[in-house]
């Protein structure tokens, strides 16, 4: 990326939009429809981005995009994919679905399942902020373990959430797609690679990218990379590659401790002062750690 | 009802928004000293407001910047610094 003429008029999603200040969707949200270039069609599902990026009757986006409900952000792009199949037009355009974890995970889970399993030449974007951000930080499927959100609060007799991360990839793994992967927004050129990646391959495909929020996490606006990065090099967000169902590449870490990442965020502060369910969330670490092998040497 | 012309809105008409009125506590400043035209500032700033072309010319638009402080973190050769709202350029 360096090298370019940095020109905000280039962007594909507008500055003006209203997100929060440091929103980690918003920077992953334009890094991906830059990647995908202008001759792209967006589907999105209900969420923050829908709603930051489309203050009626103003818009931020610089391509053909489309909204209709909270769960059909895929069934959307089917019958998008389905009318440029049959108008000829496939080969040049791009056409994406996306929307927050609760619109992928909870929500849109049916629709999206129905996109990968009827093959159709889509790519899923799933920017997983881990809560339902928009509606006031409830807790959704992709919350992780132990982690305090409105509809999951912390007190005497709760850590939070008290279920593990759905493992979205996995189902989208499972699928039998062509590609699918995890990225994070503290990696832009890896975003970038991941997205062009995905769109040379025919068929459907996923991407997950870990979106930090100042606001529903809690954390200053000015470490939103850092608490993303952390994420990745802690183990509890491994950033894997899959193609046709195999692993093919996998980011390596020094595991750091999972404090490091947990200490920087209000929703995790609780935890801090019960090592037992620090142990808890230190195991998940372990388990991403041995599963994709992530360890360096 | 919105009439048609409405409800398809004009590509980039968030533009409108100034948000930069957001901003509350602290503001970037782009010193053009060390940069070393990484981009990274450009490519990580939410708001999509940072323009440059070539080492040392980056500038931000303080229109849109809503003062997250990312660019600063971002920067490698520490080149743009956070400050004060009111301070003076």
């Amino acid at each position: 990326m360096a090298g370019v003429v940095a020109d905000p008029k280039n962007h594909l999603m507008a500055s003006g939009h209203t997100a929060c200040a440091g929103c980690g969707q918003a920077i992953a949200s334009r890094i991906v429809v830059n990647a995908a270039g202008k001759n792209t069609i967006i589907s999105n599902a209900t969420g923050c981005l829908e709603v930051f990026t489309t203050k009626a009757p103003q818009t931020a986006w610089r391509v053909a995009w489309i909204h209709s409900l909270f769960e059909n952000a895929a069934a959307v792009a089917s019958g998008i994919e389905g009318a440029l199949r049959y108008l000829g037009k496939l080969d040049n355009i791009n056409v994406i679905a996306q929307g927050g974890d609760g619109g992928t995970a909870d929500i849109g889970m049916g629709s999206l399942s129905g996109m990968l399993e009827r093959g159709h030449d889509v790519l899923y974007v799933c920017y997983d902020n881990e809560a339902y951000m928009n509606t006031g930080i409830q807790r959704s499927g992709l919350t992780p373990l132990d982690c305090n959100t409105t509809t999951s609060p912390v007190g005497k007799r709760s850590y939070g959430n008290p279920r593990p991360k759905k493992p979205l990839l996995e189902i989208a793994v499972a699928h039998n797609i062509s590609y699918a992967a995890t990225a994070s927004v503290a990696w832009p050129a890896d975003i970038e690679k991941k997205v062009k990646k995905a769109l040379s391959y025919k068929g459907p495909k996923f991407i997950q990218i870990h979106v930090p929020c100042p606001l529903g996490w809690r954390f200053d606006s000015s470490l939103t990379l850092e608490v993303a990065k952390l994420a990745v090099e802690t183990g509890l967000y491994p950033l894997v590659e899959y193609e046709n169902g195999t692993l093919i590449g996998v980011r390596k870490i020094k595991p750091k401790p999972v404090e490091d990442y947990l200490k920087l965020q209000g929703r995790y502060r609780h935890l801090l002062k019960s090592p037992e369910a620090l142990e808890e969330v230190r195991k998940v670490a372990q388990a991403n750690i041995e599963r994709y092998n992530l360890s360096v040497g | 009802m919105y009439p048609i012309e409405i409800l398809v809105g004009k590509p980039g008409s968030s533009m409108d928004n100034k948000t930069g009125s957001w901003r509350s506590d602290k503001k970037p400043k782009f010193l053009q000293k060390e940069c070393i035209a990484c981009n990274m500032c450009f490519v990580i700033c939410p708001e999509g407001c940072i323009a440059g072309n070539g080492p040392n010319t980056y500038t931000v638009d303080y229109d849109y910047c809503k003062g997250c402080g990312l660019c600063a973190y971002v920067c490698p050769k520490k080149d743009i610094v956070m400050i004060d709202e009111g301070e003076e350029l």
